[in-house]
């Protein structure tokens, strides 16, 4: 955090100065460790058997805060009878497709109530739900369990003893009785005595009077298995009691500024604003079929019709109608997954024709750097949007395959078109930040030169589309045409007003008064709304987001600085910090509660609940939406108003996390037969080989494990930083970190030059030997890990190899997020070969671990 | 079997091995050849005024012009040596008493126009009155001269100097006294030239001694001038001052081949000796050793507060 | 009525290394970049303050424990399972800056009155008058001021004079995520780093001491002190640095009875010569 983080990790100094206990878990010694009062490393890949061994320490000693983990969470919850787990079929779940690697999930529900999930994969029911078809590339899972499916609705049966053997409680102790101190050193390399400390420190810091708060980052997320890191930290959390109370929770910290921001009103295939699913591509569906299909009955999800009719207004305005759905069929349909890798496989097999790259890297940053490379290539036509000429607007010119002669200039038919992109400083706009705060930035000064701001890029490509296609009768340019297209501009170069979207967003009743909360949200089309979480952010006409108040002139939680989704709460889910009678648990940890001579919630905090419902309060039968919870469900956004343990529906690789090894792993999976996340993407092509892992012949050839991470000084695939030599002299070369045992193993000098290789690619780095790498003693044998910033490329004041030339893809089946994490490589002394000799190597390397087509691909 | 190479742990008394502090830019032949000049011309102006008043228009003549060369070439080679040298007028800005630059400055301005003064007359035989002025004037701040130059650069943090700031105001007139005394041996005719002789070989003996003494007085700094180039420099210039101390006492009264040979071996003994100075403190200052391991010492010796 | 002396307190211990003050302070002074140099000294490419990096970050990885911290690291065979053998690890991090002394030997040896002491009690470089004769680079102890190639004259800290003069911190001290850099009230801050140190010494890490904060020293105390986790000369710091000019009397009264010697020996020469 302190490396990537450092504004953040001013509050995480300002905690140790208060007398909290920082505990860094990492395989690098890093800037943060120099801070924390205890660094842990461990085997990179390894932290769900990290994370899994506290979960069972804390069941197995009795840790868990048990009113709050009754009372709040799915632990009494009992699992209908057909869930198998991994204790039972060595490593996989029930419901696993090997022939087409995807889960069935419906063995994973409640006993007597189905659920929908509050966010993920959605779709997974609509067959279940709507009796319709189903998405097309999910057809198959469709047809192979037919259209029984559990019941909708009904009423979980539970357990308040947390003693049925089915009740998720008991499915969690026997899941995780197997992750114990002594298999957590074995696999993660971690001593018991720190892996020790480290349970104790956490779960004296839980409970009543205290919390305690995770923080990762990509070192979670970039795996096979990264939605189940996350996972695990919930489950954690959730035992502990450390969820929606102040000083607890689990902040994601994000890798740009305002990425929060850029999923809440996405730039993600799969969703559209304010976390509403994109539609797939069923047959006959229409707006009440999808809204049936992805939107639970109970909680805030129910009114999903009325988020996605409000969004619909907001977009196409007064076209859209009640009798035509509200242009619901304008919307582009799902066929299958559409991430940013599939996308590359669709231009290399020629299905994708045209790419925008916008303040991204792919050529440098993105996983596997060749195939991106070799799939633009392929493109007819690319646009990228940058500060600076980034190694993925020049490829075609310079590219490493140029040099290796894989690719000639001559031959590739890309049309490339380069638009300077105007900076934050430049531009007026919000950034969100991971707390879902919104700050808003104001313009310092115009863009330099021809330098413009995305939103004037696409407001003038949409108005210039618009202009041309005026007067066409074809249906298909309806929706272009009828899309609400008036921003009002100003300045010299015609800036769209960002002040105008905000307002847009934020949504406007029958009357075009501002909203002030997602509560006055309509289904009929008499509101419009840009994203629903966001509504209130320009309550009463002011722009919520650009409040400064200083910290000083209000209460510690500081709800007048900024705008947080949803409704301005600091705290998500904060009812859970009240017990189930409304009173603080404890008076160090008040945040809300409930006032009985008000007949109100009240606190520091805005409540995260609906303001006058009772703590006693329980629903009627038939109720649905916020009234069919409870008065002591804080989590108003599940279907069943609990923090989940034990995850029913929304995954796709299985209710609970289980460890697996990463794609490329030296070890075998100590704890199950199943080696790998068996419902993992990968995609074996010619430039994506994997490595053979654990006891498989040729694994020895790639026996150590590499991490990639960032360095303070610079940001991402250095778009913003290695053109600049303020930064670049800070960090000047691209370097791997080794142990000195290492360095002394492989005859690396300190200062030296290195060529790291892997199935993919070889790149070569400058040494440095440091201490802060430390070997691991992993299955019996030491380990070495190798360290390895991604931030450099051939273009730019400061230049070097690209760690991501190493990686392969291989993807996190619920978000397609790639594995660079953690993967096997070797490492040698020297520099790397040029020209076709590199890719000699290479193969030579594929040779000797005997890898073929196969390789890695088991399910 | 070698130690594996990494990263250093920072020893206790330096980062990495980096200088404490920042080595002069001060650049050769700019500044150690400052420093010669000055000696030479400011000892040459005393010794020239002496020669007229005792009526040694040999020794005399030349002595005033090597003083007025001398002290034209130190003032343009303290010129070139500024990063900006168009701005030298600055030096005149202010008189600060705290910068023996300053003072050196003021100094020089005084005595630069007397020394050019007094060889103008004494080559051209005009104004024969002004003349004797001038030849008083820059012999009353030739020695100033001569022993500021010890204080300009005592007067810094590089321990090989700041650490001889006792001894090398005697070091610098007695080398400016060998040099001066040198090149009246060189050019004077051998009846005239006794006093230069005599200049010569006192200034050498003090050279030699005061050297050797400085070196050893300063402890840690003092390896500087046992080290490199700095060394080369100071083996050389004792070498040459020996020859012309022995030459200048055996021969030179007799020969005039040997008066000028001693003579030259002088000049150049002391020039080395400047050379020697200055690049000791290069090579001090480049070694955090002689920054840390003296302040060290003196910490150590020093009663803890309180205690 | 002049303003307070104003100050720097570094706070080495949480300093977090992430170099924002080296990058706030070219910024805001228009300071050129110094260098692609990859140097090997940990991840400080940096290297030590010149005429073109002002505030300078120090990486130190050392051996030895961080108070009560656990570096969680073994090397050398050590069983990483067993806790008495593994190895003390510690990596220190310290922003240096111009100490801004009460008795600088930059300002005093300069012979153009380009350096001066502000209103603040600052020291700071006039680049209109500099004439680049270096001397004020061999005077510093510390080893801050220096000369700019290509440009010939001295440059270093100013403390933000311009930015002072608006009642604005300097940049450095404005970025700094952790306070590990505090700007003030010179007096304020020297209380605030005591208490700080007593908070240090409380926690285990015995090796904390001020540096620079001792209006008694060498320089008459700095007016940019710190407070390190080992001894100074670890991070490039001079142990016990004395301001040169304190020597300067005598070293004119030496200079003086030279300059008479020189004159006397002059003309004892020509005495012997007239008998």
């Amino acid at each position: 955090m302190a490396e990537c983080h450092p504004v953040g990790f001013q509050w995480v100094m300002e905690a140790k100065s208060r007398g909290a206990t920082v505990i860094h878990v990492d395989p690098r010694f890093t800037r943060t460790s120099a801070l924390a009062d205890m660094h842990v490393p461990l085997r990179a890949g390894t932290d769900i058997a990290f994370l899994g061994g506290i979960v069972n320490h804390v069941i197995q000693n009795e840790r868990y805060f048990r009113d709050y983990l009754v009372a709040y969470t799915n632990a009494a919850t009992i699992i209908n009878e057909n869930f198998a787990d991994t204790e039972d079929l060595d490593g996989v779940f029930s419901g696993l497709d090997r022939e087409n690697r995807k889960y069935d999930f419906h063995t994973w529900m409640y006993e007597g109530m189905e659920v929908q999930a509050a966010s993920g994969s959605r779709d997974q029911e609509y067959q279940d739900r709507t009796g319709n078809g189903s998405s097309v590339s999910e057809a198959a899972r469709g047809e192979s369990h037919g259209s029984g499916g559990a019941a909708i609705g009904g009423e979980p049966e539970t357990d308040p003893d947390l003693l049925h053997t089915r009740c998720v409680f008991q499915i969690l102790k026997r899941h995780y009785a197997r992750y114990t101190p002594e298999m957590v050193e074995e696999i993660c390399g971690v001593p018991r005595d720190l892996f020790l400390r480290v349970c104790e420190a956490l779960t004296a810091n839980s409970g009543r009077d205290r919390t305690s708060a995770f923080v990762y980052s990509v070192g979670w997320t970039q795996h096979t298995v990264g939605v189940q890191y996350i996972r695990t930290a919930a489950i954690l959390q959730l035992l502990l009691g450390n969820i929606g109370r102040p000083g607890g929770g689990i902040m994601a910290l994000r890798g740009h500024a305002s990425i929060q921001g850029s999923t809440d009103i996405p730039t993600l295939f799969n969703l559209l604003p304010g976390y509403i699913p994109m539609p797939h591509a069923h047959e006959h569906e229409d707006l009440d079929g999808f809204v049936q299909g992805e939107a639970p009955d109970k909680g805030f999800w129910a009114e999903m019709k009325s988020y996605t009719v409000s969004l619909l207004k907001a977009w196409f305005g007064p076209a859209a109608r009640p009798d035509n759905d509200f242009c619901f069929d304008y919307l582009p349909r799902l066929t299958g997954s559409h991430s940013t890798y599939e996308t590359v496989m669709a231009q290399m097999e020629g299905r994708c024709k045209g790419y925008f790259i916008v303040g991204e890297n792919p050529a440098v940053g993105s996983a596997n750097a060749r195939m991106q490379r070799l799939g633009m290539a392929n493109l007819d036509w690319l646009v990228v949007r940058d500060f600076s000429l980034i190694e993925s607007a020049t490829w075609w010119k310079d590219g490493p395959e140029i040099e290796t002669g894989e690719l000639r200039t001559g031959d590739i038919a890309t049309e490339v078109f380069f638009f300077p992109a105007a900076a934050h400083t430049e531009k007026n706009g919000s950034f969100t930040n991971t707390q879902r705060m919104l700050q808003w930035h104001h313009a310092a000064t115009e863009p330099d030169g021809d330098a413009r701001s995305d939103l004037w890029f696409y407001f003038h490509l949409g108005r210039i589309i618009r202009e041309k296609l005026a007067g066409s009768t074809d249906p298909m340019d309806r929706p272009v045409l009828d899309v609400t297209w008036d921003y009002p501009t100003e300045g010299p170069v015609d800036e769209p007003s960002a002040d105008a979207i905000l307002a847009e967003i934020n949504g406007r009743d029958a009357e075009g008064r501002p909203l002030a909360s997602y509560e006055q949200l309509r289904d009929d089309g008499s509101t419009t709304c840009g994203c629903w979480i966001y509504c209130g952010v320009y309550a009463d006409g002011v722009n919520q987001a650009a409040r400064r108040k200083p910290g000083g002139q209000q209460n510690w939680v500081a709800n007048e600085w900024g705008w947080a989704w949803p409704a301005n709460r600091r705290i998500l889910y904060n009812r859970a910090s009240a017990d189930p009678d409304g009173r603080p648990w404890s008076e160090a940890k008040a945040l809300v509660w409930w006032d009985p001579d008000q007949g109100r919630w009240t606190g520091h905090d805005i409540p995260d609940f609906s303001a006058d419902k009772e703590p006693s309060y329980s629903p009627p039968d038939g109720a649905r939406g916020a009234a069919a919870l409870a008065g002591a469900d804080p989590f108003v956004m599940q279907a069943d108003g609990k923090g989940w343990l034990f995850v029913p529906a929304g995954l796709t690789d299985g209710p609970l996390p289980a460890h697996y090894e990463p794609q490329d792993s030296p070890f075998p999976n100590a704890l199950y037969r199943q080696q790998r996340n068996p419902v993992r993407q990968v995609f074996s092509r010619r430039h994506n080989r994997y490595q053979p892992s654990g006891d498989e012949p040729g694994s020895d050839v790639f026996p150590y494990v590499t991490t990639t991470y960032r360095l303070t000084e610079h940001h991402t695939a250095g778009g913003m930083s290695r053109w600049l030599p303020y930064l670049s002299e800070l960090q000047p070369e691209m370097f791997c970190e080794v142990s000195p045992e290492l360095a002394t193993e492989r005859g690396l000098e300190h200062m030296g030059w290195a060529t790291i290789v892997t199935a993919r690619s070889a790149i070569e780095a400058r040494v440095l030997v440091t201490e802060r790498m430390t070997p691991l003693r992993v299955q019996g044998r030491t380990l070495h890990q190798i360290g390895l910033p991604y931030h450099w490329g051939p273009n730019g004041y400061s230049a070097g190899d690209a760690a991501n030339e190493l990686a392969s893809i291989s993807l996190d089946p619920n978000v397609h997020i790639q594995e660079v994490k953690a993967f096997s490589a070797d490492i040698r002394p020297g520099r790397r070969p040029r020209g076709p000799a590199l890719t000699a190597l290479v193969e030579e390397y594929q040779r000797r671990a005997g890898i073929t087509e196969k390789t890695g691909t088991e399910v | 079997m070698r130690e594996p190479v990494m990263v250093p742990e920072a020893e206790f008394r330096s980062y990495y091995g980096k200088p404490v502090i920042n080595e002069p830019v001060w650049q050769s032949p700019d500044i150690p050849g400052y420093l010669y000049l000055g000696g030479l011309a400011g000892a040459s102006s005393a010794l020239g005024l002496g020669a007229q008043l005792t009526g040694r228009p040999g020794l005399a003549r030349p002595a005033k012009a090597a003083a007025a060369a001398a002290a034209g070439l130190s003032l343009a080679a303290l010129v070139h040596d500024l990063g900006r040298p168009g701005r030298f007028y600055n030096m005149l800005r202010v008189f600060k008493p705290t910068s023996p630059m300053s003072v050196g400055s003021w100094l020089l301005a005084g005595y630069v126009p007397l020394a050019f003064v007094s060889a103008g007359t004494a080559v051209t035989g005009l104004m024969p009155a002004v003349g004797t002025a001038a030849s008083a004037g820059a012999a009353l701040l030739g020695p100033a001269v001569a022993s500021y130059t010890a204080v300009l650069i005592s007067d810094t943090a590089v321990p090989a100097w700041h650490e001889g700031h006792r001894h090398m105001p005697y070091l610098f007139v007695s080398s400016a006294a060998s040099a001066a005394g040198g090149f009246g041996l060189l050019a004077a005719p051998r009846r005239q030239n006794g006093p230069a002789r005599r200049l010569g070989m006192a200034g050498a003996a003090g050279e030699l001694l005061l050297a050797n003494a400085m070196e050893k007085q300063m402890g840690m700094a003092g390896r500087a001038y046992k080290e490199g180039r700095a060394h080369r420099w100071m083996r050389a210039s004792e070498a040459l001052t020996v020859a012309g101390l022995l030459g200048a006492g055996a021969g030179a009264r007799r020969s005039r081949l040997a008066a000028v040979v001693s003579g030259a071996a002088l000049l150049a003994g002391s020039a080395f000796t400047r050379w020697g100075v200055f690049e000791a403190g290069l090579q001090s200052a480049r070694d955090p050793a002689h920054t840390v391991i003296p302040q060290r010492e003196r910490l150590r010796r020093r009663p803890a507060p309180g205690g | 009525m002049s303003p307070a002396r104003m100050g720097f307190f570094t706070d080495t211990s949480i300093c977090i290394g992430c170099k924002a003050c080296e990058v706030a302070c070219k910024e805001w002074n228009h300071v050129p970049e110094d260098g692609l140099d990859f140097t090997g000294m940990s991840y400080d490419n940096t290297a030590g303050l010149g005429a073109d990096t002002w505030r300078h970050v120090a990486f130190i990885e050392q051996r030895r424990p961080l108070g009560l911290q656990e570096a969680g690291v073994a090397h050398d065979g050590a069983d990483p399972s067993d806790p008495e053998a593994r190895t003390a690890l510690r990596w220190l991090m310290s922003s240096d800056v111009c100490k801004h002394c009460t008795e600088a030997a930059c300002l005093d040896v300069c012979p153009t009155g380009s350096l001066f002491r502000t209103e603040f009690g600052t020291v700071v470089v006039q680049e209109d008058i500099c004439n680049g004769c270096g001397y004020c680079i061999p005077a510093c102890p510390y080893g801050v001021i220096d000369q700019r190639k290509g440009d010939g004259r001295a440059w270093k800290c100013t403390m933000c004079y311009d930015r002072l003069l608006v009642g604005a911190e300097p940049a450095c001290a404005q970025t700094c995520p952790t306070k590990s850099i505090q700007f003030g009230v010179l007096d304020d801050l020297r209380e605030r780093a005591a208490g700080r140190l007593d908070q240090l010494h409380a926690a285990g890490v015995t090796d904390a001491r001020l540096y620079g904060h001792d209006p008694s020293d060498g320089v008459g105390g700095d007016g940019a002190f710190f407070l390190l986790l080992d001894e100074p000369e670890a991070y490039g710091l001079p142990p016990d640095p004395v301001v040169t000019t304190r020597d300067l009397p005598a070293m004119w009264r030496h200079a003086a009875v030279a300059a008479l010697a020189l004159a006397s020996g002059v003309a004892a020469s020509f005495l012997r010569a007239g008998r």
